[in-house]
């Protein structure tokens, strides 16, 4: 690890005060992801501001029937949170799908969604990354793909983003909420949130140094059927191949997130219009743009396999 | 083994703690305020309550919470696999809930408890789960161990707590099972594939304290 020196912030003003005055200083809340990339040397902050004390791990109502999240809530503790079990299922069993239940007790809600979109060769310093050093090149785009992107993706990077809370985040139409240096609010609608690689994978969100997540707001609860499957390579604490969030009508519509296949979590207007027509016609349309490589093209089956046993399993529960 | 047998762990702990020079436990602080590391960061004054027992230390800012526990407290039961939160092999108890202790900063827990595979039980008085690994053979090399148990633990109290798996039929209603323990425990590896021992160590202890 490359030293650096720390504090824990006693506010969020002052922690987004921090993180913007001091060049190449970061937020750390569960440290997951950042600690385990710090000890490779490919995030060397020079500086971190610890937000675990800010008092923003709790789950709230909000005045429209929706949830407010803390940022700093635990993934156990939304996975288990009563309302949330109840009322965003795909939230709690996207959150157990996702890393072990080690890594779910420290990781939080901010966090998670930060986590950086990553690839192997994004984690061997010997291999050209234009994500960790832009400019030099893609090792994946001629190497090992078989667990990258196919939506979403650029000549510059093809990694996927790899967050299961995230896909159902975006299932739900969450908001970001954030604090900057200037003590400004704002709420990101997670479509938004996340940038596509195209010629600086190395940015990866819209935030702003030293802009804080404080909170994810959920809209009020959207009834149906929520389900969230999860294809990987070990049936265990692995990334997905393939994974798709859904909430069944029962009008016979449905909304559809998907993760493993995008630079982002991703979801489409014309997948969710497909709905009622079923799998295939899910699978034709978010998967028009798809690029694939020959390692990877098997996803697309595989989006429509999971999609067509989905339906199924709607099909026995009506 | 007789008190004056050599042993692997204590030759490695006392060539180590020379190397080190300093008192470790207890109100000893192994540095003054405002010192610097060898590298140049500066150091930052820790209390961690360590199995029940205060602990004081000057750290640098990139020590692990492992580290601090293996190399400043001398708890090695704790281990090092991976250092990447991948093996599961450093887990240990932090305010009460399972942790890689690799992949969390001694700086970020002043006034945490922690809670090892020293501090479960001893020798003499072995935590049921301690005792259910040996009655059923739950490991060979044991490297492993020691973050199995503490996973062990915390996946009964995780059930009994109402905290869902993805192995959780009903998200309502969390049901102690082959299949919970087996999902919950897969953030610790065993390469000896002590596993079918290992769970059955659990449903052992979660028989005994369920009655």
């Amino acid at each position: 690890m490359k030293s650096f020196t720390y504090e824990r912030a006693a506010s969020v003003e002052a922690a987004a005060k921090a993180a913007a005055s001091v060049q190449g200083a970061r937020f750390i809340a569960g440290g997951t992801n950042l600690i385990d990339l710090m000890k490779l040397q490919i995030e060397t902050p020079t500086h971190l501001v610890d937000v675990n004390h800010l008092g923003l791990d709790r789950i709230e109502r909000t005045t429209e029937g929706g949830l407010r999240i803390g940022a700093l809530v635990r993934n156990t503790d939304l996975a288990a949170d009563k309302t949330v079990r109840r009322d965003y299922a795909v939230l709690s069993r996207a959150l157990v799908a996702g890393a072990s239940g080690q890594l779910r007790n420290k990781a939080t809600t901010g966090g998670n969604l930060l986590q950086r979109t990553r690839c192997p060769y994004f984690y061997d310093t010997r291999m050209p990354c234009n994500k960790r050093k832009p400019g030099t090149g893609c090792g994946a785009m001629e190497g090992m793909s078989r667990s990258l992107a196919i939506l979403g993706v650029s000549d510059a990077c093809i990694a996927q983003h790899p967050s299961d809370m995230a896909v159902a985040m975006r299932l739900l139409d969450a908001q970001v909420d954030t604090m900057d240096a200037d003590g400004v609010a704002r709420s990101i609608p997670i479509a938004d949130f996340y940038l596509l690689p195209g010629d600086t994978p190395n940015r990866e969100t819209v935030l702003k140094q030293g802009e804080l997540i404080t909170s994810v707001t959920l809209p009020k609860p959207v009834g149906g059927t929520h389900v969230y499957r999860k294809v990987r390579d070990r049936a265990s604490y692995a990334f997905a191949l393939v994974s798709v969030g859904a909430i069944f009508g029962e009008d016979g519509t449905a909304r559809f997130a998907f993760g493993g296949i995008g630079a982002r979590p991703w979801r489409t207007q014309a997948a969710d219009a497909a709905a009622p027509h079923g799998a295939r016609a899910v699978t034709d349309a978010v998967l028009a743009d798809a690029r694939t490589t020959p390692h990877n093209d098997f996803k697309k089956p595989l989006v429509e396999r999971i999609l067509a046993s989905l339906y199924r399993q709607q099909e026995e529960r009506a | 083994m007789s008190a004056n047998e050599v042993t692997r762990r204590g030759i490695l702990g006392s060539a180590a703690a020379v190397a080190a020079a300093s008192p470790l436990v207890g109100r000893a602080v192994a540095a003054e305020n405002g010192s610097r590391s060898e590298k140049g960061s500066a150091m930052i004054p820790i209390e961690l309550t360590v199995n029940g027992r205060e602990v004081h230390f000057q750290l640098d800012p990139r020590t692990t919470l492992l580290d601090a526990l293996r190399e400043h407290l001398r708890l090695t039961g704790t281990k090092k696999g991976c250092d990447h939160g991948q093996c599961g092999a450093c887990t240990v108890m932090l305010n009460g809930r399972r942790i890689n202790s690799c992949l969390t900063l001694a700086v970020m827990h002043d006034g945490d408890s922690v809670t090892t595979i020293e501090g479960l039980g001893s020798p003499e008085a072995l935590h049921p789960m301690q005792r259910a690994f040996i009655t059923h053979d739950g490991y060979q090399c044991g490297y492993c161990t020691p973050g199995q148990i503490c996973s062990a633990v915390s996946v009964l109290e995780e059930i009994r707590a109402g905290i869902p798996s993805h192995a959780t039929e009903d998200l309502d209603r969390i049901v102690p099972s082959e299949a919970e323990y087996r999902e919950r425990m897969s953030g610790n590896i065993c390469r000896c594939a002590a596993y079918p021992n290992i769970i059955a160590a659990m449903r052992d202890v979660a028989g005994e304290t369920q009655a």
